[in-house]
């Protein structure tokens, strides 16, 4: 290992790490002016010019809030479970690749911080991980509508990790590989993967809503049943943390949704542009493809928030165990048939 | 690099798992539980095996301790709700406990000491190879595993099917 | 029960065919509607730079009214304190000396004349028992403040400002 590959993985993890940063802190924004416009209003307009420093006003507010820990809480714990949803939020993007090798200063760069051959397990692990953050926050308030939430948090992520994993093995089918970087490069120019595997991609984009808790699904935090479900009782940033988490959760799936599904930095005509721009700036382009894919997906999950009401809870479960599931396993079947007919058994 | 990684890893695990069992707390023991699950998460990276160490990480980590948690949660384990445990419960503990001992320590001699960082095939544990060595050579005691894990599913359906 | 109007209708709630159940369909449409809706004309009204024309009845923050000589029409009789069921209006009769016949136009005024907005409910029966015609609900929004001291005001805040000033405006 040495010094240059070091710095050069520093700096572009920081890099990658701000930029979630960035891209979380402007959903707020972006949620709430898309509810607004979604709903005849104009949203944030005041602090900037269109309300551009609203994140930064919504977070300085945050951090002066009078923090409150309850009495009868566990206060380890509960200091415990914002800090590992926010973490298990951002650890999610190291995987993902970016862009392809960029030329910089002389130097071959990876755009992706590790290339692990694993990395869609990798992902749904640390997906699976996430609800321990709400569980934790949630037992540790010692209230019962937190606990209610955190009950829910947990029961309805593992259901919908299933068939989540079910869609993921349809996929492996079609693509062989378990490294993320191998399954971009399968999908050069237009070859997405989403035109091979129409049902598996409606699987996992349902459970893509379930597991970061946006709304069809946010039953754990159903202001209308449980007050504010598992964050009832926090206060000030640790309330921020579990927003903020949820946030960086949205990036870092719609991130994973295109790379799967959609191609990740490929687009159609990238051979022709990539010799046009050079090896510098057409892996640029590349990732800002990427980027334009992932606010598509960001839209959409704020167009699904404003547009569909909340699930009741056994609708959520009749949904997740008698229709994705068997929708998943007979994907996964269909597949196999069809790639072991395609290969000619 | 690796062996002093190692090192701390299972100095690591044996510390959680220690906690585990000391502390007073259900769920703090639960928590301390998954900590553990963790460092063997790094046993298995350091042992060149990623597929293991990510299923275990997806497997123990975010499905099944999400459910002790889960119930542990419900239950609520308070040590005044808690009833007081008969003597005979008490020395059958200790009985088994003791068995277990002896099983283990029986089983800790009849191994033969292995260098634990070297593997014969460093590359088994990725997930390629390991998926032609289960396919291939050991096809049998997977598919027998997979029956087993599907009698088990039916089973745990039909308990919960039964009324009350 | 007979219907007396004739205007009840019966729905008939068919079993969902299996189109229906995938509730796909259902979901496609309502986002294009809300999806339209993002290019529809906005309802907002920028309030502080614009604001929404008040309906003829609209009751607003009080002004004490003067007479067309510019002298204040209140005789601190009490009757709007007496009839305020807020109770939100305190005031100090005082007695009109020599040469204030041009400030107050009967020989009894309100020395202070005070109206607490955070009680104030806006009712307009204050306006109704007035004798003199003099308190008015005209005015626009009462505007929101930090401290609870701030919202009692006096009469340097609600006696209208006297005609000539008017006009220099």
């Amino acid at each position: 290992m040495e010094i240059a590959f070091v710095i050069e993985k520093f700096i572009f993890i920081t890099v990658i790490f701000a930029l979630s940063l960035l891209v979380a802190m402007y959903s707020t924004l972006a949620e709430r002016k898309i509810a607004a416009f979604l709903q005849d209003r104009v949203g944030p307009n005041r602090a900037g010019p269109g309300g551009m420093f609203q994140p930064l006003a919504d977070g300085v507010k945050m951090f002066l809030k009078e923090e409150i820990i309850p009495t009868q809480s566990n206060k380890f714990l509960f200091i415990a479970g914002p800090s590992l949803a926010i973490l298990t939020a951002c650890i999610g993007s190291a995987v993902i690749p970016w862009g392809q090798d960029i030329q910089l200063f002389g130097r071959t760069i990876a755009l992706q911080a590790t290339d692990i051959n694993v990395g869609i397990l990798y992902i749904f692990g640390v997906v699976s991980l996430g609800v321990y953050g709400i569980m934790i926050g949630g037992w540790a308030s010692n209230n019962k509508f937190s606990l209610m939430g955190a009950i829910r948090a947990a029961s309805q992520n593992i259901s919908y990790e299933i068939p989540m994993g079910l869609s993921i093995i349809a996929l492996l089918l079609v693509t062989n590989s378990l490294s993320l970087k191998d399954i971009v490069e399968q999908q050069h120019g237009f070859q997405w993967n989403v035109f091979y595997q129409p049902l598996g991609f409606l699987i996992f984009l349902v459970c893509a809503f379930a597991e970061t808790n946006r709304t069809p699904f946010d039953l754990p935090e159903c202001e209308t049943e449980l007050v504010g479900g598992y964050h009832t009782e926090y206060s000030s940033m640790k309330l921020g943390f579990f927003l903020f988490a949820e946030y960086i959760n949205m990036f870092v799936s719609s991130a994973v949704m295109a790379t799967l599904y959609f191609g990740g930095y490929n687009y159609p005509g990238m051979d022709f542009m990539n010799s046009l721009l050079g090896p510098t700036f057409g892996p640029l382009l590349g990732m800002g493809v990427l980027f334009i894919k992932i606010f598509a997906f960001i839209f959409f999950f704020m167009w699904v928030r404003w547009t569909i009401p909340r699930f009741r809870y056994d609708q959520l479960m009749n949904l997740g165990w008698k229709v994705l599931i068997p929708l998943a396993i007979a994907n996964i079947v269909i597949t196999g048939l069809v790639v072991a007919f395609v290969n000619g058994f | 690099m690796s062996q002093s990684l190692f090192y701390l890893a299972a100095f690591l695990s044996v510390f959680f798992s220690l906690l585990v069992i000391f502390s007073k707390n259900p769920v703090h023991s639960v928590l301390y539980l998954i900590i553990t699950f963790f460092t063997f998460t790094i046993h298995y990276v350091l042992l060149n095996a990623q597929f293991l160490a990510i299923v275990n990480f997806i497997v123990y980590m975010g499905a099944i301790m999400v459910l002790f948690l889960f119930v542990l949660m419900l239950l609520n384990l308070n040590k005044d709700t808690e009833p007081a445990k008969s003597n005979l419960l008490k020395m059958a503990g200790v009985v088994a406990g003791m068995c277990l001992l002896v099983t283990l320590v029986g089983s800790v001699k009849a191994l033969n000491v292995s260098n634990p960082v070297v593997l014969t095939n460093p590359g088994l544990g990725l997930v390629k190879n390991l998926g032609k060595v289960l396919f291939n050579e050991f096809l049998l005691p997977f598919e027998i595993s997979s029956l087993l894990l599907l009698s088990a599913m039916v089973g745990a359906v039909l308990l919960a099917k039964k009324e009350a | 029960m007979e219907s007396l109007s004739n205007r009840k209708k019966v729905l008939e709630q068919k079993p969902m065919n299996f189109w229906e159940r995938m509730y796909l369909p259902a979901i496609f449409k309502g986002m294009a509607i809300t999806f339209r809706h993002m290019f529809k004309p906005k309802e907002t009204i920028f309030y502080p730079e614009v604001e929404r024309e008040f309906s003829e009845n609209w009751r607003g923050m009080h002004s004490l009214k003067r007479d067309e000589e510019g002298r204040e029409r209140c005789t601190a009789c009490g009757l709007c304190a007496l009839s305020c069921p807020a109770e939100a209006i305190t005031m100090v009769a005082a007695e009109r000396k020599k040469g204030e016949e041009a400030l107050y136009r009967e020989e009894k005024y309100a020395a202070t004349y005070e109206i607490n907005m955070l009680r104030c409910i806006f009712c307009g029966l204050c306006e109704e028992a007035c004798p003199k015609e003099a308190i008015y609900l005209d005015g626009p929004i009462v505007p929101a403040d930090y401290l609870r001291k701030d919202f009692i005001y006096g009469k340097d805040k609600l006696v209208e400002k006297p005609l000539t000033e008017l006009i220099k405006q």
